[in-house]
């Protein structure tokens, strides 16, 4: 528990976490008012001059003058940002331009009417959203809004004045302005300007007057936004207090629970909680609890309801769906186990004696609620409407049912007509009681309602004297029928539900299973393409969608990562959306409030506060979108990948590390190594050339040309070294490609004999080739390299004179190539060791150690394997081997000249 | 003695120093140009047998300089460069230079690259086109298309014919995989090295006593073939 006075940590945090964030973030104002023509844009235009002589860079990015001529005037000497026309059903619209006020970047920039609604097409639904994204780059925004577009107070405002706002901004979005500037003016005042013509034309002032400017209702306005204000200003001080640790002001937490539902009615639930939510400065939770209805709820119905929770959540509630049998229970247990407070629920609308015959979700409630105080406000219940249910009702192909009905019922009769003999007649009741719970399982209550009805009735009619008529001898039987009937609404409504909870559970069951395989499978990637391709095929597998991973590259452009049939090609405007949505770290395109006009959703992929990349998801357009379930589902496959990738970022952050370390040594080794095995043959050189130079002694010709013979043979020995140690930080660097050619093992023997023709002059080289050599797709000078390499390795290490062999042989799928000398073989235990990096052979000096290691290298990368190996007859072997890859196309056999 | 004009354009001390006092001790007239610029002017208004050539030159390109002088000289041009990628020399080779060396070089193996690009300007000069040509114990007749060694007959077919036949009127130079299948195949099969490889198999088993080790069609490894002569 927090103690006393102590301000509570988590708080001090988001507080912290939230000043930090703001920091780089530009500062909004806003200008406040009551009604149209209070002088907001006059004032934002004043507050702007004021900041301009100061010395501030200050541009207007849009104002609406209305033609208002004081306005008017004090546009003059500010830089204005033209107008970006948007086409829309034949007509021009001229819209707030952001791209080039983003690219201008003023110190501080005009937007006026916060609220606006931007044309079709527009970057952004809402103007709102437009100053967002201005503010997200950095620049001050001052802007003006009317109390009526509030959206938590929009339906206040209508109640007042009768007229339904359309236009509304969500409560946080005020919340983030850093200064709310008041523009007050007082009702009269207001009146005199309208009838002097400074707010509309004469011809609408007069209208205006007669419907939205009248006395009571800007009386009334005027108040709300006072206290609006007044508000603001109670919780920058609750703020500041809970920083500061003033201890009068830590109220009992109360935390408030709201039932939402598909009725419409539901927003007006939906908006008292906010209300009474901020008067209290509480937390507050919508809660929809998924009950098994009467009816299936139609596609409108759901839509509805995602409309209500959407609506909750911009408004700032946490919202959370429920699935019970009972609501009022689950409702109440899940209020328990989050320390509700305060429960609001709608007022019934439907007939008494429904809950009296049902019972009543409302009187559970209450009677259940125990100490949480709960507000019935006119609303409804949670239930769908009864006008809805109609609708549904009468949906159904009613005469399907009935024939399914009479079809059970007929083959249930046939059946008890062949029993009838063996048993009682009562018991023959029992075979229709089967009937109606196979109608309940497979076709719905209200079959099974036609199937009890019409089993008692045919029971009734064939079996019950007098038979075939529905006229009864025995008044015992009406008891039987009346309880065949009951029973048999009990059995189907228990089958009903019973098979509803499996539909429930199965439903959940496959969300979990989806999630898990993705899960399983993306554990196990090391690659991100290969993640990436994994997670296109899950969403194309489980929510019949095409999908597309995108990644950024080093300069944060997005690339698409995916490939194949899963996925699909975006073309320039489609990747302008899921930029911004990677830039943001939110939701654009399709079905959301941004950039809607795209074909496809882009949802981003974010880890520890990090934009990883976009995942796009793009529906067949003849099929509906993804329902809400399923939405899940996908932001699950979201959270999943985002956390797949980062695991993945994070190892290659580590191998990088590990890398540079290694590289670090390596680099320390070589210099060392460098030091020494350049200056050797320098040594030699400089030796020799001075000697030369010196003018007093004069040498023999031979002396003279063996100084010059010195010279020139260390020279080359530097050039050969050079040679391996570029070679090898090339391919350390991963700079060497494999340039593959076709080649013929011949050549590559000759051309690597003719590179070293001068050192083997006096060696004796045997070359051993199968008669049908393969041809090998290889590269041609890495192999040559690795021939060079083993070769001088023969002639440094074996005495001078002694032969070398070179074969080859072709076994299987491989081709062996090997280096045979006859020289002082490997010491045991250093045949592995010399392929290391730096390692000389102990008996004599030479290069520099890296020939057998560039060797290894370039084999590797062939595919082969390269070892050491001690001759029975003395000497070393040194083999490869290189895969024979399938032959290549041949020109056709041709014929020779004839003579 | 004069063995003929060269022009050399490199921008590097040490080298021209070297170069200098080789080629002037080998009969050479020389002029010398440290930059494209001046290079591509020597090269237009002196009128040199040969160029050599450095690539990394400070103001430009030297497969730039290559394509300019190529646009109105045929010029034997000797590539000298430091840059040992083939990329490099097959690029120079296919802007239109005649050889390459890649530094360091002897003045051995310069000496005889220059005396090729002077045989070769001096075959094109003729008026009576050479037809036979002899190296080793091989004499090919372009006449006649025929092939002897040793005096014997050869014979070879239309392909293995015509492909020695262009290494032949390039004796000495480095022709790049492409220009000889191109020449030999057409254009459509410049990217088909295993026919080279098929062929000039072939032809070595044919002309050569050791086919690994051969002593004429020698292969230039990732960037093509040559035909080497003695002088």
């Amino acid at each position: 528990m927090v103690e006393e006075g102590r301000p509570d940590p988590d708080a001090l945090l988001a507080q912290v976490k939230q000043q930090e964030r703001l920091k780089s973030q530009g500062k909004l104002k806003l200008f406040f008012g009551a009604a149209p023509g209070v002088g907001k844009t006059y004032a934002m235009l004043e507050a702007a001059r004021q900041k301009r002589a100061e010395g501030v860079d200050v541009v207007i990015g849009i104002v609406e003058t209305h033609g208002r001529k004081e306005t008017e005037g004090l546009l003059t000497g500010i830089e204005m940002i033209g107008r970006h026309s948007i086409e829309y059903r034949g007509r021009t619209l001229y819209e707030f331009d952001i791209d080039y006020a983003l690219a201008r970047n003023p110190t501080l920039i005009l937007v006026d009417e916060f609220a606006h609604t931007n044309a079709p097409g527009s970057r952004h639904k809402k103007r709102w959203q437009d100053v967002f994204e201005l503010l997200e780059a950095g620049m001050n925004v001052y802007t003006t809004l009317n109390v009526q577009h509030i959206e938590s107070l929009s339906d206040v405002v209508t109640q007042i004045t009768g007229i339904t706002i359309r236009e509304t901004v969500p409560d946080f979005v005020i919340e983030r302005a850093d200064e709310i500037e008041l523009v007050d003016l007082s009702p009269d005042a207001l009146l005199q300007r309208l009838t002097e013509g400074k707010i509309y034309i004469p011809q609408l002032a007069t209208r205006a007057r007669d419907n939205f400017f009248r006395r009571g209702n800007l009386l009334a306005l005027r108040e709300l936004a006072l206290r609006r204000t007044a508000q603001r200003v109670d919780e920058q001080m609750q703020s500041y207090r809970e920083v500061e640790g003033v201890k009068e002001v830590w109220p009992a937490s109360e935390r408030i629970l709201v039932s939402v539902s598909s009725n419409p009615r539901s927003i007006h639930l939906i908006r008292a909680a906010k209300r009474m939510a901020v008067g209290l400065r509480a937390n507050w939770i919508a809660v929809h609890v998924d009950a098994p209805a009467k009816v299936k709820p139609s596609k409108n119905d759901l839509a509805k309801l995602a409309e209500h929770m959407r609506l909750a959540e911009t408004l700032g509630a946490e919202t959370v769906t429920l699935t019970a049998q009972k609501a009022s229970e689950e409702l109440l247990r899940y209020a328990r186990s989050r320390n509700v407070t305060k429960l609001i629920i709608g007022k019934p609308t439907h007939p008494r004696w429904k809950d009296k015959l049902f019972g009543s979700v409302l009187d559970d409630i209450v009677r259940g609620s125990g100490d949480i105080d709960v507000y019935v406000i006119s609303g409804d219940m949670g239930e769908p409407m009864p006008a809805s249910v109609a609708k549904s009702r009468k949906r159904r192909p009613l005469m399907a049912d009935v024939l399914r009905s009479v079809i059970v019922v007929a083959v249930c009769t046939a059946i008890a007509e062949v029993m009838e003999p063996y048993v009682a007649p009562a018991d023959l009741a029992m075979m229709y009681l089967l009937g109606v719970v196979v109608m309940a399982t497979r076709a719905g209550e209200l079959s099974a309602f036609l199937t009890a009805f019409l089993g008692v009735a045919f029971f009734d009619f064939f079996f019950v004297p007098p038979r075939y008529t529905l006229a009864v001898n025995s008044p015992g039987y009406l008891i039987t029928f009346t309880v065949m009937f009951a029973i048999a609404l009990v059995i189907s409504k228990l089958t009903v539900r019973v098979k509803q909870q499996a539909d429930a559970a199965r439903k959940s069951q496959q969300t979990t299973a989806a999630l898990y395989s993705l899960s399983r499978e993306l554990v196990r990637q090391r690659g991100i393409e290969e993640l990436c391709s994994i997670v296109v095929r899950h969403i194309s597998d489980d929510l019949s969608c095409r999908a597309v991973v995108l990644m950024p590259d080093d300069t944060t452009i997005l690339k698409i990562v995916t490939t194949g049939a899963d996925t699909f090609e975006l073309d320039q405007k489609e990747h302008g959306v899921a930029q911004w949505c990677f830039d943001h770290r939110q939701k654009a395109g399709f079905t959301t409030d941004t950039l809607s006009g795209a074909s496809a959703l882009y949802l981003p992929v974010v880890a520890a506060a990090e934009a990883l990349g976009v995942i796009g998801v793009l529906h067949d357009p003849s099929q509906e979108f993804l329902e809400q379930g399923q939405l899940h589902i996908l932001d699950g496959f979201v959270n999943q990948t985002a956390i797949a990738i980062q695991r993945i970022l994070l190892a290659e952050q580590a191998r990088h590390a590990i890398l540079k370390a290694e590289t670090e040594t390596l680099r320390n080794t070589l210099l060392s190594s460098i030091s020494h095995d350049l200056r050797t043959p320098l040594a030699a050189i400089t030796g020799a050339a001075s000697t030369l130079l010196q003018g007093d002694v004069t040498y023999q010709a031979a002396e003279r040309h063996e100084l010059l013979q010195t010279i020139y043979e260390e020279a080359e020995h530097l050039n050969q070294i050079i040679r391996n140690v570029l070679n090898m930080t090339r391919i350390e660097a991963g700079a060497i490609t494999i340039k593959k050619q076709w080649l013929t093992l011949e050549e590559t023997f000759g051309a690597s004999l003719n590179r070293l023709s001068e050192r083997l002059k006096d060696r004796a080289v045997e070359i051993t080739l199968p008669e049908d050599l393969p041809m090998l797709y290889l590269d041609p000078l890495l192999i040559e390299q690795v021939l060079i390499n083993l070769l001088d390795n023969a002639i440094k290490y074996t005495p001078a004179a002694s032969p070398i062999a070179l074969c080859a042989t072709v076994k299987d799928a491989w081709i062996t190539v090997e280096v045979k000398d006859k020289g002082p073989g490997i010491k045991e235990g250093e045949q592995e060791r010399i392929f290391d990096k730096f390692v000389r052979s102990s008996s004599k000096a030479g290069g520099i150690g890296l020939g057998l290691t560039i060797c290894r290298a370039i084999v590797t990368a062939h595919g082969g394997k390269v070892w050491a190996e001690n001759r029975h007859d003395g000497g070393a072997t040194f083999k490869f081997t290189l895969p024979i890859g399938k032959q290549p196309s041949m020109p056709g056999v041709e014929v020779e000249v004839p003579d | 003695m004069d063995n003929g004009l060269i022009l050399l354009i490199e921008d590097e001390v040490q080298m021209v120093r070297f170069l200098r006092i080789t080629l002037k001790g080998h009969g050479y007239r020389l002029i010398e140009a440290v930059a494209a610029a001046e290079g591509l002017i020597q090269a237009a208004t002196r009128n040199p047998d040969v160029i050599l050539l450095d690539l990394g030159l400070p103001d430009l390109d030297g497969i730039e300089v290559i394509s300019q002088v190529r646009g109105y000289s045929d010029v034997s041009i000797i590539v000298i460069s430091a840059r040992e990628q083939e990329q490099d020399k097959i690029r120079a080779l296919d802007s239109g230079a005649d050889d390459y060396l890649t530094k360091p070089f002897s003045a051995n193996e310069l000496l005889a690259r220059i005396r090729v690009a002077f045989r070769h300007k001096m075959l094109a000069q003729s008026t009576q086109k050479q037809q036979v040509f002899v190296f080793g114990d091989i004499r090919i007749d372009l006449s006649t298309r025929e092939v002897y060694l040793n005096d014997t007959e050869v014979h070879l077919t239309p392909i293995e014919y015509n492909l020695l036949a262009v290494l032949v009127k390039n004796a000495g130079k480095v022709i790049t995989h492409s220009q000889l299948l191109r020449e030999v195949w057409g254009a459509v099969y410049a990217n088909q090295t295993q026919y080279l490889r098929v062929y000039m198999a072939q032809l070595r088993r044919k002309l050569e006593t050791d086919p690994a080790r051969p002593n004429f069609l020698i292969n230039e490894p990732g960037i093509g073939y040559r035909l080497k002569i003695n002088e």
